[in-house]
């Protein structure tokens, strides 16, 4: 399952490319990219394993930049 | 402004007073501390708190803590009015940078956004906005004249002309009437229209669009990619750097002050953080990937577009490419038989085809052939179509066609495509197809010379004749001719063989069944495929309209865009390696530290907002 998700205030370069990798990492995540300048988190996730991966998703956004906010 | 922002002006601002009055009263000081510390708290509390709640979470190494631990430091060795101002100057930088990335972000998005947010519904006789995504399919929606096209769909009622150029960059309306499909992206100029939805809004090709233009920003070209992994051990490289600067030459060496080689390092942590490396350079990619866009041309990644910029070669498919790909019927000779009789027969053969050559012996044939009367149709990849029509074997085809099957045929020498027929073994003539070619062909392969592409090459399924003609005719002097489908990748594959280390090739082709080659190619374009899913699919660069011109511009975006994010890495690069040297031999000051960080970083975000401005 592919989605498309927006990232709100994500302003570090650098950050952006450890959230990439972490998110890359979770569970039932096939392929997570994530462009800096669009904003943008394009994820593809194993069925049913949405809701999960997204929560997991804006804990690691979190931890790396505080003010980051997934939305969608 | 946001409120957000307000505040922290006033914070910048009542930091900047307090730290002048400091300054210039004649206070000792040991007394003036304190007040130092206040104001020092007042602009920095944020970076302390998100640097200890990043050190909470494991996350070391971010910008907060750097600039925490080095203001802290200059605190430490009694540097007061130096933390303060290294703080408010830090502040002041972010603030800027962050002004200038989100608007040079919003800049891009609209450039890029041709999805409308509303659609026109009549809801009791009065026509009421909704929310596209709550339009379904056979809905009908309301277009207002100057408003944008929100869903795809058919035309019901009403005609009007459409400006498609947000797709294909050609600012030329088209009309449109009843019965017409529309693309949603498209605007209605001048009447109302009246729309029956065919697509959800996701699916709607504005979504499409927008979203491949996206996820193109987020695919990293090979420069991206360096840089950040260069950033991922730099920060760590000049952390370590600035603790044995601290602390090894005031062991070594005797007579030197701990104080001043801990300013040396302190000025280390600040100029450590990454970011100003990294920021400008995936927002330069999406700049030219967003520039291309609004000419209509679509790049699926910074990674293309580097290759683009490197192309030494370039392939092209003829058909539908350099030429219209809308063929006629030039000329009918009969032999055995009639006129009427030879395209009866072509036209009943190739009843099952949707070749555009064939379609265009139906349309002469000028009656719809009954498709019921032809059996065992079988096409031949690059021969032609076998079938049983009037309980007799005919073939309808090239001269290969002719010669497999041992029917004498006439070896004719013209421009186009030359179909022979045959009925039982009995040949019946020939018609010639041909094809005209487009009218900026010619123009855009001399842009492509000038603009320094080595090798043009044509390839093509058509006979020699038509294709040295056409090729003379713009301009191409490298031409391989009657080739099968299988011919055009081993043809690509040799050119690639032979190309240069930092050249790249390119295959342009109409992206209907060239899948192979484009895939094959180091950069591969798709002509002419506003609407064609599988065109887009397969290619990494997609031009929306059928203009070859749009080649050599997507070159010089290309060029524009690699040149700029080179520039930007080498701006940031030499300020920060000169700003580290001055540093360490005690000549730079923490002001040219935070100048190195932010001010670099503001400086190549601006310096990206080139590549899709002022062209």
């Amino acid at each position: 399952m592919r989605k498309t998700l927006t990232l709100q205030n994500l302003g570090c370069a650098s950050c952006a490319d450890k959230m990439e990798r972490r998110i890359s990492k979770i569970d039932g995540v096939i392929s997570a990219s994530i462009s800096f300048a669009a904003q943008k988190l394009f994820l593809e996730v194993e069925e049913g394993k949405f809701e999960k991966v997204v929560e997991k998703a804006q804990q690691v956004c979190r931890k790396i930049e505080p003010d980051c906010r997934i939305v969608y | 402004m946001t409120k957000r922002q307000k505040i922290d002006i006033a914070v910048i601002i009542a930091t900047a007073i307090g730290l002048f009055i400091l300054l210039i009263v004649p206070v000792d000081n040991s007394v003036k501390i304190f007040p130092y510390i206040a104001i020092y708290l007042l602009i920095g509390y944020e970076i302390l708190f998100k640097a200890g709640r990043n050190i909470i979470n494991g996350e070391i190494f971010d910008e907060n803590f750097l600039m925490s631990i080095a203001t802290i430091g200059a605190f430490a060795i009694a540097e007061y009015p130096e933390a303060v101002s290294v703080m408010l100057f830090y502040r002041v930088g972010e603030f800027f940078q962050d002004y200038v990335l989100d608007k040079s972000r919003k800049s891009i998005s609209k450039l890029v956004d041709i999805k409308q947010d509303y659609a026109n519904v009549d809801v009791n006789g009065e026509l009421i906005k909704k929310d596209p995504h709550e339009i379904n399919v056979g809905d009908i929606i309301y277009v207002k004249p100057g408003e944008r096209i929100p869903l795809d769909g058919v035309i019901v009622d009403g005609s009007s002309s459409v400006d498609a150029s947000a797709l294909t960059g050609e600012s030329m309306p088209k009309d449109m009437t009843k019965g017409d499909s529309v693309l949603s992206g498209c605007i209605n100029l001048s009447g109302l229209l009246v729309i029956k939805v065919e697509k959800p809004y996701t699916d709607s090709n504005a979504s499409k669009i927008l979203e491949l233009v996206e996820y193109a920003s987020a695919k990293k070209a090979r420069t991206e990619k360096f840089i950040t992994r260069f950033a991922r051990i730099y920060t760590p490289v000049v952390v370590i750097a600035a603790a044995i600067l601290a602390v090894l030459p005031p062991l070594l060496v005797q007579d030197v002050s701990f104080k001043d080689w801990i300013h040396r390092a302190l000025i280390f942590l600040v100029v450590s953080c990454p970011c100003a490396l990294v920021i400008s350079i995936p927002l330069g990619f999406f700049g030219g990937i967003g520039r291309a866009s609004k000419r209509g041309i679509l790049v699926k990644g910074g990674n293309h577009l580097e290759n683009m910029a490197l192309v030494d070669t370039i392939v092209f498919d003829k058909t539908g490419t350099l030429t219209e790909g809308s063929f006629e019927v030039s000329q009918i000779v009969p032999r055995n038989s009639t006129k009427e009789e030879l395209l009866r027969v072509c036209a009943h053969a190739e009843s099952f085809s949707n070749h555009p050559i064939t379609e265009s012996i139906i349309k002469m044939y000028g009656k719809e052939p009954d498709t019921r009367k032809a059996r065992n149709v079988e096409e031949i990849a690059g021969h032609g179509i076998k079938a049983i029509f009037e309980d007799e074997l005919v073939l309808v085809g090239n001269d290969k066609l002719m010669q497999k099957h041992g029917i004498k045929y006439d070896s004719v020498d013209e421009v186009g495509t030359v179909v022979h027929a045959a009925k039982g073994s009995v040949y019946l003539g020939y018609v010639v197809v041909s094809d005209k070619i487009k009218p900026d062909s010619k123009s855009a392969v001399e842009n492509l010379k000038k603009g320094g592409v080595r090798n043009l090459v044509l390839l093509t399924g058509d006979s020699e004749k038509t294709a040295v003609h056409v090729a003379k005719e713009i301009g191409i002097s490298n031409v391989y001719s009657s080739l099968l489908p299988q011919d055009k990748v081993s043809i690509v594959e040799k050119l690639l063989e032979g190309m240069g280390k930092k050249k790249t090739l390119s295959f342009v082709g109409d992206g209907m069944n060239d899948a192979p080659v484009l895939m094959r190619a180091d950069v591969g374009i798709a002509m002419g495929a506003l609407g064609s899913d599988s065109a887009i699919e397969a290619a990494d660069i997609v031009i929306m309209d059928d203009k070859p011109s749009k080649i050599p511009e997507a070159i010089r975006i290309a060029k524009k865009t690699v040149r700029i994010v080179k520039q930007n890495i080498t701006i940031a690069l030499f300020v920060k390696i000169l700003v580290l040297l001055l540093g360490a031999f005690g000549f730079a000051n923490m002001w040219a530290a935070v100048f190195a960080d932010v001010g670099v970083s503001i400086i190549t975000i601006l310096n990206a907002v080139r590549v899709y401005k002022g062209y």
